[in-house]
């Protein structure tokens, strides 16, 4: 990711919201400063979120450029050019959250190590090392390729704050409820 | 509010119920947040036809995200040192989910109390969706 990820309070916000937690320490500076936080913290995903900074991430739609979900048709994209673009998504995400499921693509891990916890007004930038691959023959969905990555997130002061694993798996098949 | 290691045993666990039939909504909210726009996760048309999925289901994400709402509201906040899931299967829209922490170890490191955690958030048919561990400080 070459572009910082700059924690805002806002964002922690909605962030908040989307995953239903209604604790104020994510959204109420007041009391969160009298709170053993001592200020807004961002909930413990929220890394994920660095998604939104990458400036290749996959799995968002690029001003001027086709996307892949529907409008006139079921895909914006043709066949041939959608498994091209669904290589490229994996691969380019991986290097966001540290992860995410692509088309085609599922996540089957996430992992977080906390040094400490973010706050509004962090500015973070994450380093993604690609880890292990391995392969798996799946009972529903064919052959299971795994594949592993690992970002370090460092602050403003070059201190790693966040350590993410991330799992992401590929199938032959797609994987319905059994 | 924080948990303490004098009353704390291995095997207390701790239930909430994280999120009463999810919504499409929800998905798209989580979406716009997180940043992972992928159309599996909120495009009908896109995740039936092209992806061939029954509907669109939850970013596993999200669902690691409402087990960690239980998981502070447990251990309180900005106590987790360690957090992690396997995702076991997939959430679709009108699910109910359980998530639920259960006291695995108690263990001192460098005079910091700390408690290991297992983790399971299971759907309104009792099928694990998360299984994970984690790992929080605690008083003494």
């Amino acid at each position: 990711m070459a572009k910082t990820f700059p924690v805002e309070a806002s964002h922690i916000l909605m962030f908040a919201r989307a995953v239903g937690d209604a604790n104020p320490v994510y959204s109420d500076a007041e009391y969160a400063a009298k709170s053993e936080a001592g200020g807004i913290i961002a909930p413990p995903t929220f890394a994920q979120a660095s998604a939104q900074f990458d400036p290749d991430y996959g799995l968002r739609p690029k001003i001027g450029q086709p996307w892949f979900g529907s409008g006139r048709n079921p895909s914006g994209l043709q066949r041939a050019e959608k498994t091209e673009s669904k290589g490229e998504s994996k691969s380019k995400s991986s290097g966001g959250g540290g992860s995410g499921a692509a088309a085609g693509g599922l996540h089957a891990e996430q992992h977080f190590e906390y040094h400490r916890h973010l706050r509004p007004g962090d500015v973070l930038t994450a380093e993604t090392k690609r880890g292990r691959t391995w392969e798996k023959e799946g009972r529903r969905a064919g052959k299971l390729v795994f594949s592993e990555s690992v970002t370090e997130y460092r602050d403003q002061d070059g201190e790693l704050v966040i350590t993410a694993r991330g799992v992401g798996v590929r199938t032959e098949r797609v994987i319905e409820n059994g | 509010m924080a948990l303490s290691a004098s009353k704390l045993s291995v095997g207390d666990t701790h239930e909430e119920l994280v999120v009463n039939d999810l919504t499409r909504t929800q998905i798209v909210q989580y979406a716009g947040a997180s940043g992972d726009y992928n159309p599996i996760h909120s495009d009908e048309i896109f995740a039936t036809k092209v992806a061939g999925y029954p509907t669109v289901f939850a970013h596993g994400m999200l669902t690691m995200g409402l087990t960690g709402t239980m998981l502070t509201n447990y251990v309180g906040d900005g106590r987790l040192t360690k957090f992690g899931v396997r995702f076991a299967s997939q959430v679709w829209p009108g699910d109910t989910l359980t998530a639920r922490a259960t006291v695995e170890a108690l263990r001192e490191e460098d005079g910091q109390h700390l408690v290991d955690l297992t983790i399971s958030t299971v759907n309104q048919d009792g099928k694990e969706v998360v299984k994970g561990s984690a790992t929080a400080r605690i008083d003494p």
